[in-house]
């Protein structure tokens, strides 16, 4: 227990020290997080190790000063948000935070004598898998912060030098993500929810320009009103039935908190109709979308989904609830699949594909039978890692060209060739096979057929739209043209390092995932549901000789075969490497555009009808619990 | 014994889908040439021209676009050895999938506009056939009750007798697929459309040949797929898959190419009537 508790405390204090160092102190600051980062990243694989074949174990200990500790905090971050919301004439956040402590405060002073939970936290293999994305994953990022954070002042300067606070933030966000996981108190949980909800604030914010703290707040204001649905589940849940864990959420009288917290995990998973907010925190420096989209927050949201898969899967009307949520999910991923066709700006892309992917994670957990709630924690894992690598790619190619519009990333391969394959790997990593995300589609597709079959058309029609977007976008980087002369890219050994290592577990991952599988995930679901999904023998085979395969074919570049090399067909005669002569002898030099196709995908024909269409359900999924 | 037999079927495949995907070949040309009023080339003609593309000179515009020539072939081969060897069906069509993308890609990296052109619609002509395949194998799945070709065509009944409307709509996208008249908006496999060739512009050679090797192998396998409607009666079977490319030569032959909209709007549009319903149809009365 005390090693839960170290990887939750830690990076608490690790925060305070970066916050309390001057700003200028770039040195001892990289030592701190470079050391805090090997440290999360080595205890939370020590504790996979130790727990991994243990079966959920619960941790009982008294915590009612912790408790009360908890309420305190969380008094202390609504004065702050409530200064801060009136400071910036945001009355409506500021209402929201209110209501939110009422409740709180409501539910400690009416329930909490009588009410409380005795096991406080536990880990289970789901908590163990969170706690490696976040251990791992999330430090690579800080990592990567460091390097980026200082080019990103030399590029901005109008923006206040606030390094030593938005480490700060970084790191007490893994605090609260650690807290999350491993949380089996609702109160507590919902303690470090909130906090996340705070830290994402703070981090949109950064900037500080208008549009970031429009954004930040239009985040808040989203998650707090999850976190009103939460509050309210926690209250209903103790009052009704006295139940404060999570691990008793079965023989409800009642499954409205359900829909309740998991209007919660969907406002947190940036589900339609809240897309707009982790859309908008794209204004935030690259890092940080890295970690809102790959390790933290919004996979916080599909975790809260992925726990409540089993009530949806046995409790008498779960059902019901569940298929409103995969609902939710299914429309959300078809439509921010299309609407992603439409978009250039590169971190736009990412971020609607990650809205997708969260969609199709939010289908599987809904629906929550066996073989889905397999395919869902994988397509947490794979994501997790291909999309950290392919937000920070992006981070490093607008650093070099200063434009992260995907229209510039032409010949990508030839002007930043390492950190153009490290995206490439990235690209392939979300939608082809051999790589994670379409082995995890692949097994969606399987459940989905036996569980619900409707459910497989929105996967098909989904997934053509992402061929399309992620197929247009390696094609321009993989162009092969000539590189300015000019030009050198820049790219710091940090930053190089935590891209080469992703890409390398990117494809790591993929040539493992039978393991993960057999020793993560195969005992976690057994226990549950009493048996368990296995991917037939020679498919595996199969997958692992096609990854050989992507890894061998590349070899033949090195073959230097007779070969004469001609200039590309302009119509024509080239005047010189890729130009041609126009009309009255002007001379052109060759430039290509993508096809959007915003006449049928664009966000102004899809965005409004799929608000509407998700309101509805969502309502329809939270009154269905009554 | 029985276990092994996969084997067999892998290297049949592998060995004779060149030969029979390039007869066919000739006799869509001949009988094109036919419906046009000409007499047409003989019927060996495409072994010729591979034969003769083989031995010319090695012209590329980079580096990069033999290896994702040389890996569409491989994953093409993959693709149809999966599905030869009874696999998943699943699984050889996300190998299909790759390899498609590995031609885009092939493409794209000339840094050509009239290889561009050809990739973006050839990514939207995967756009458009995607849904309809998965929504195929689904309803195979949902009468069958299983992925593995194996499974599927030693199904007990007629698969088309459950699934007539996914056979229409996989026919429809069967013409994007054979890249013929009106769908064929990547790259035409005839003259008579365009005179810089889309995706293959920049290709020559080998690497042309060993694209047009990878579409006998291809289409050998989009047969196989239209033979499992029907496998319970193999004779039938056969003539059907004749028919059928029968059909889509007299429709290449009886169209000029649509615009990009048109294609993926019908293709999607098809998916969703026939393919959805269907589906709709098997869940509620299956």
């Amino acid at each position: 227990m005390n090693i839960l508790l170290l990887l939750i405390m830690f990076p608490f204090v690790v925060a305070f020290v970066l916050l309390g160092l001057p700003t200028r102190q770039y040195a001892v600051r990289k030592y701190i997080v470079v050391a805090s980062a090997l440290i999360l990243s080595g205890v939370s694989i020590y504790l996979a190790a130790q727990y991994i074949s243990g079966g959920p174990q619960y941790f009982s200990f008294d915590a009612k000063g912790a408790d009360m500790a908890i309420l305190f905090a969380e008094m202390v971050f609504a004065g702050i948000i409530i200064r801060l919301s009136l400071k910036h004439k945001q009355y409506l956040t500021a209402l929201l935070m209110l209501i939110g402590v009422a409740l709180m405060l409501g539910y400690e002073i009416g329930l909490a004598e009588t009410v409380h939970a005795r096991e406080i936290l536990f880990v289970d293999n789901l908590s163990l898998i969170m706690a490696l994305i976040i251990g791992v994953i999330g430090c690579i990022i800080a990592l990567f912060a460091l390097g980026y954070m200082k080019d990103y002042h030399e590029h901005h300067p109008e923006v206040k030098d606030r390094t030593g606070f938005f480490f700060f933030i970084i790191f007490a966000f893994l605090g609260a993500m650690y807290g999350v996981v491993f949380a089996n108190s609702l109160i507590w949980l919902f303690g470090f929810w909130e906090i996340t909800t705070l830290c994402s604030f703070f981090l949109i914010g950064y900037s500080q320009k208008d549009d970031a703290t429009k954004n930040a707040f239009n985040a808040l204001k989203m998650n707090l009103l999850g976190g009103i649905g939460f509050a309210g589940a926690i209250i209903f849940l103790a009052y009704n039935d006295q139940v404060t864990q999570l691990n008793q959420l079965n023989g409800l009288s009642s499954l409205l908190p359900i829909g309740l917290l998991a209007f919660a995990g969907l406002t947190k998973a940036a589900q339609m109709p809240f897309s707009s907010w982790l859309l908008g925190a794209m204004v935030a420096p690259t890092p940080v979308s890295a970690l809102l989209h790959s390790s933290a927050m919004v996979k916080a949201g599909v975790y809260m989904i992925i726990r409540l898969s089993p009530v949806f899967a046995f409790e008498n009307g779960g059902a019901a609830v569940g298929v409103l949520v995969a609902l939710v999910g299914a429309v959300t991923f078809v439509m921010t699949s299309f609407m992603a066709i439409a978009q250039s700006d590169a971190k736009r892309v990412l971020a609607y594909s990650t809205i997708a992917n969260l969609g199709l994670i939010v289908v599987c957990a809904g629906v929550g039978t066996y073989q889905l709630y397999w395919a869902a924690i994988m397509l947490v894992i794979f994501h997790a890692i291909a999309k950290s690598l392919l937000f920070l790619s992006v981070g490093s190619v607008e650093h070099n060209l200063g434009e992260r519009s995907i229209e510039h990333m032409d010949g990508l391969i030839s002007i930043m060739p390492k950190v153009a394959v490290g995206m490439a790997i990235g690209i392939l990593g979300m939608f082809l096979a051999p790589f994670g995300m379409l082995i995890s589609k692949w097994a969606a597709l399987e459940g989905l057929v036996n569980a619900n079959a409707a459910l497989t058309i929105f996967v098909a029609f989904g997934g053509a739209a992402t061929l399309f977007f992620w197929g247009k976008w390696l094609g321009k980087i993989t162009m092969v043209k000539s590189a300015p002369t000019d030009f050198k890219a820049k790219v710091s050994r940090l930053e190089g390092i935590s891209l080469g290592s992703l890409a390398v577990m990117t494809v790591l991952v993929c040539l493992t995932f039978p393991l993960i599988s057999r020793y993560f995930l195969e005992p976690l679901i057994a226990d549950i549901y009493n048996q368990t999904y296995l991917l037939g023998q020679s498919n595996v085979a199969i997958l692992l000789l096609m990854m050989g395969l992507m890894l061998i074919l590349p070899l033949t570049l090195l073959r230097s075969g007779k070969r004469s090399y001609r200039e590309q067909y302009l119509a024509g005669a080239n005047t010189a490497k890729e130009q041609f002569h126009g009309s009255l002898g002007t001379t052109h030099s060759l430039t290509m555009r993508s096809f959007y196709l915003s006449n049928i995908f664009g966000e102004a024909k899809l965005f409004g009808i799929s608000v509407v269409i998700s309101i509805i359900l969502i309502v329809i999924m939270i009154g269905v619990g009554l | 014994m029985k276990e092994y037999i996969w084997i067999l079927f892998v290297v049949l495949y592998v060995v004779l889908a060149p030969f029979i995907g390039g007869l066919i070949t000739g006799i869509d040309r001949k009988i094109t040439a036919r419906m046009q009023g000409r007499y047409g080339p003989p019927l060996l003609q495409p072994f010729y021209d591979v034969f003769k593309l083989l031995q010319k000179e090695n012209m590329a515009v980079n580096k990069h676009q033999q290896f994702y020539v040389l890996s569409f072939l491989v994953f093409i081969i993959v693709a149809g050895s999966i599905f030869f060897a009874g696999g998943d069906l699943l699984l050889s069509i996300f190998a299909l999938t790759l390899a498609s993308i590995f031609l885009v890609i092939a493409a794209y990296s000339t840094f050509s506009p009239y290889a561009y052109i050809g990739a973006e619609r050839e990514l939207i002509q995967i756009m458009a056939y995607e849904p309809m395949v998965i929504l195929t194998i689904v309803g195979m799945y949902m009468v069958t009750k299983s992925f593995n070709v194996a499974d599927i065509a030693a199904y007990n009944g007629m698969l088309f007798l459950k699934l007539p409307a996914i056979f229409l709509g996989f026919l429809f996208i069967l013409t994007i697929k054979l890249r013929k008249s009106p769908f064929d908006i990547s790259m035409s496999h005839h003259a008579h459309q365009e005179i810089v060739r889309g995706l293959t512009t920049e290709f020559s050679g080998k690497e042309l040949a060993y694209i047009e090797i990878s579409h006998w192998y291809e289409n050998v396998m989009l047969l196989g797929l239209v033979f499992l409607f029907f496998a319970s009666n193999p004779i039938l079977a056969l003539l059907i898959v004749a028919a059928t490319y029968f059909l889509e030569i007299f429709i290449d032959n009886a169209n000029s190419r649509l615009k990009w909209q048109s294609v993926l709007i019908s293709a999607w549009v098809v998916a969703f009537v026939l393919g959805a319903g269907n589906i709709a149809v098997l869940a509620l009365w299956g």
